[in-house]
């Protein structure tokens, strides 16, 4: 085990660095930069203009920014946002806990119906229930969540007032309450999809298992249809889920572009798409390793709970 | 509202009476002074704005919407009304060559200040703040927003605590309105910061406003509370918030709904303006903008050194159905740079014809004959170029594929190369990359007409200038004008110089004038005390005078 992660982490360093390489040549080679929002302003010069890149460091050429900026990192220093001047890590603390808090309620609501359904669907295999699901499923994953999110908004704030159209809170009222009113429909929105994507998973992964020996085996031994299926099915089923969840945890934390605009959510998405509308490369830069560090952990992560969960399977 | 069906119909009937229904004068709901303001700040509003505010001291590099915050958190020495007035802030008068605040060759200037103004921390404020400010400004390693004007300083002497004086490089009048758009900040917030850049102040500002620093959610809203102690009238509300709303028709749907109080920047999108109407409880004005709509040509591309060419351009464009058909009628026709509530607005140019055959007429009598393919030519020159405004644009990309059909008639090629925001508006736009552009440019500086910046020939960045002189326009006459307009002092003088310097630029057409914008705000009945000021870049310029009615 610790040769094994000894070399994961090689590896990650290694990916990192050639992420960061791509990321940032992309990002300079995107014509306009920082300073392009300044360019209509009456009065601004090119004076004003040149002076601005020379503070920012932004006249270097791109090899010495890239080194300059790499070299920080290694310290520990992500820079500081060109929009407000704070460090890159307090920029995106500020906006994590949002996102954390929509994602983690829409994941777990997705996780546990998609489950339910993934299983009673292959289950009840071609029944009016599994066909039911899978069109639900074919829908939601063809709708684009800015619609359901509109039409949302529509229904269930503007016509029936029951719910917030949209923000993650009452302005003068930070109650937990308020939070959780302002978190029913967005959750719900992005469940949609999240919902079909995992019951679809969930159904396929557990048809794989149904009909194998060891369930036979098990039948053949007296147990219940019940304890069959919650022991030796479903445990084996998930296997593949784990390794599915762990890829979902970049998404978790990276946010939800669209729902996260439709909805005012002030989360990592939004932060992502304003900081790249600014050219603010600094959080663009920091938001990029910090997606990469989370696929990295999040693969990593679902190998050693695979290998804890499964006997079979060693790391090393 | 209850009936959507209704709704559209009516909406659909407001387009059909076009212009004329919706062209009705600015119409500013109920007179304010039927209604006081409380004793006592009462109550919130929340303004919801398209953009995030994020730059906190007002002298770092910024756009229009860190303007909010800054109008209500700070002070200028002045403040320029609505009328295009300049009144004093914390100045006690302002400095005029009668007066004797400006000495007579224009080089001398001495102003007085407030002694009965404190910082927000109780502090009180002084002529060394206004140095220090304006040294900050100059700083070479701060990272200041524009510098022009400021960069004419030396000598800045403190007098007494009251009066302060400094020198200027050369004779510069429109400094008066760059100073309603200098915030002074506080010299002993500052005290032991090495980095200004990095300063504590930057994101918890002390200012001497009517608003106090209240919180900040990134990415969701910046709070001020109420100053007790502020110098001037109000404010009358405890709590201004300005609220992030990243998307229009949310922006939209939440003033609908009741979250936020008031539309700010960019404010409710001209298709919605008809159905905003029959909203109940909600006030919608139309506001004139200082920004104006043009279509800027590359005076270097050979296409357009032939002021024949840019003529029949102008006379091909289709403005009235341009503004109709797509601006749902909102904008002011315009033939100038210049605002149209302007003092200096030049209202006797010659108005805009949209008259094919006369285009076709002038071209050809100018020798430029169809080839085969339709499209004209003299001299190995082609009548083809491109047109690039910033993508996703809806309105104006609808406005190129008017303009297309229409040039196509009197032969000329137009192609559309549209690009992002963050492309276009760099070295594209900057080192006149472009053949033409569809931009909407505020030309001035508070209500100063001063625009040597965007027209004299040594502004022209692509070749070596210093400033956003960016369709390259080279006028000897303009030159001239600009240069005696900048060193003057005497209003009615300077009246008939930039009222020249319009009717050249509308026979020169460096760029082919559309339209002055007007902006759809609404708020929720009740408030009172909002007014518009095209002199400025913010509805929260005078947020001081909003009250809710009792």
């Amino acid at each position: 085990m610790p040769a094994f992660l000894l070399n994961r982490l090689w590896q990650s360093l290694v990916l990192l660095v050639i992420v960061s390489i791509i990321g940032f040549t992309v990002l300079n080679l995107i014509p306009g930069g920082p300073l392009a929002q300044f360019a209509l302003d009456p009065g601004m010069t090119q004076d004003d203009l040149d002076r601005l890149a020379r503070q920012m460091g932004l006249d270097r050429p791109l090899p010495v920014q890239y080194l300059d900026w790499a070299g920080k990192m290694l310290v520990g220093d992500w820079g500081n946002s060109f929009r407000d001047g704070a460090p890159v890590l307090d920029v995106i603390g500020r906006h994590i806990f949002a996102t954390f808090l929509l994602m983690g309620s829409s994941t777990a609501l997705s996780i546990a119906i998609g489950t339910w359904i993934g299983i009673r669907g292959a289950t009840h295999r071609y029944s009016g229930f599994d066909y039911t699901a899978t069109i639900g499923a074919m829908i939601a994953l063809s709708i684009p969540t800015f619609w359901f999110g509109l039409v949302g908004i529509y229904i269930f704030s503007l016509k029936l007032g029951w719910l917030p159209a949209g923000n993650m809170y009452t302005i003068g009222d930070g109650s937990v309450l308020n939070y959780l009113h302002h978190l029913i429909l967005p959750s719900i929105v992005l469940s949609l999809v999240n919902v079909a994507i995992w019951s679809r998973y969930m159904r396929s992964a557990t048809l794989d298992v149904i009909n194998q020996d060891f369930v036979k085996t098990a039948r053949a031994k007296g147990l219940t249809e019940r304890r069959v299926l919650m022991k030796h099915v479903v445990g084996n089923a998930l296997l593949p889920m784990i390794t599915l969840a762990g890829m979902q945890l970049p998404g978790i934390l990276g946010g939800a572009l669209v729902t996260e605009t439709v909805f005012t959510w002030p989360g990592m998405g939004r932060l992502f798409l304003d900081s790249l509308g600014y050219s603010d490369y600094p959080v663009i830069m920091g938001l990029l390793m910090f997606s990469a560090i989370l696929v990295i952990l999040g693969n990593l992560l679902a190998d050693i709970v695979v290998a804890l969960v499964d006997p079979r399977i060693r790391l090393g | 509202m209850t009936d959507k069906k209704h709704g559209i119909t009516r909406r659909g009937a407001m387009q059909m009476l076009g212009a004329s229904a919706l062209l009705a004068p600015n119409l500013l709901g109920k007179p304010a002074f039927a209604q006081t303001p409380p004793e006592a700040p009462a109550g919130r509003i929340i303004v919801g704005m398209s953009q995030e505010s994020t730059v906190f001291n007002p002298l770092m590099v910024k756009i229009e919407v860190d303007d909010s915050v800054h109008f209500s958190l700070f002070d200028a020495l002045f403040r320029v009304t609505p009328e295009g007035e300049i009144v004093p802030n914390l100045a006690t008068e302002v400095p005029t060559q009668d007066n004797g605040g400006i000495s007579a060759d224009g080089l001398n200037w001495t102003i007085k200040l407030r002694d009965d103004v404190k910082w927000h921390d109780g502090e009180p404020f002084t002529a060394e703040d206004v140095k220090f400010t304006l040294e900050l400004i100059l700083n070479p390693d701060f990272r200041s927003w524009r510098t022009i004007g400021h960069n004419l300083l030396s000598d800045i002497e403190v007098v007494s605590p009251t009066e302060i004086t400094w020198k200027m490089a050369k004779p510069f009048a429109p400094y008066l309105n760059f100073l309603t758009e200098t915030f002074i900040v506080p010299k002993h917030a500052f005290d032991g910061v090495e980095d200004p850049n990095a300063a504590p102040f930057n994101s918890a500002p002390i200012g001497t406003g009517a608003f106090k620093w209240g919180s900040r959610t990134a990415g969701d809203n910046v709070t001020v509370v109420a100053n007790p102690g502020y110098h001037g009238d109000g404010p009358y509300v405890e709590e201004l918030v300005f609220k992030y709303i990243p998307d229009l028709t949310v922006l939209y749907t939440q003033f609908k709904s009741g979250d936020i109080d008031l539309t700010g920047r960019q404010y409710i999108t001209p298709d919605n303006y008809a159905e905003a109407q029959t909203l109940s409880d909600r006030e919608i004005v139309l506001v004139p903008v200082s920004s104006v709509e043009s279509i800027y040509l590359n005076q270097e591309k050979p296409q357009f050194k032939d002021p024949v060419v840019r003529k029949a351009l102008y006379h091909a464009v289709d403005k009235a159905s341009i503004i109709d058909a797509l601006y749902y009628g909102l904008p002011l026709p315009s033939e100038t740079f210049m605002p149209q509530a302007s003092y200096y607005y030049n209202a006797e140019l010659p108005e805009h014809v949209f008259d094919l055959d006369a285009a076709n007429k002038m071209l050809d009598d100018a020798g430029w004959a169809k080839g085969g393919d339709g499209i004209r030519e003299k001299d190995g020159v082609r009548l083809s170029f491109a047109n690039s405004t910033t993508s996703g644009n809806h309105l104006r990309e609808q406005t190129q594929q008017f303009l297309q059909q229409t040039f196509k008639e009197i032969g000329v090629e137009m192609t559309i190369e549209n690009l992002p925001a963050a492309v276009i508006w760099g070295e594209f736009w900057g080192q006149s990359q472009f053949d033409s552009v569809i931009v909407g440019i505020n030309f001035l500086i508070g209500a100063d007409p001063d625009v040597t910046n965007r027209f004299h020939s040594d502004a022209i960045a692509a070749q070596g200038g210093r400033g956003s002189n960016n369709s390259q326009y080279s006028n000897p006459r303009v030159d001239e004008l600009l240069i005696e307009g900048a060193e003057t002092f005497d209003a009615e003088r300077r009246r008939e110089i930039y009222r020249e310097v319009q009717a050249i630029i509308r026979e020169d057409l460096p760029f082919l004038p559309l339209f002055q914008n007007r902006s759809v705000v609404g708020w929720k009945e009740g408030i009172e005390g909002v007014e518009f000021n095209a002199n400025t870049r913010t509805e929260s310029w005078h947020a001081a005078a909003w009250y809710w009615a009792q």
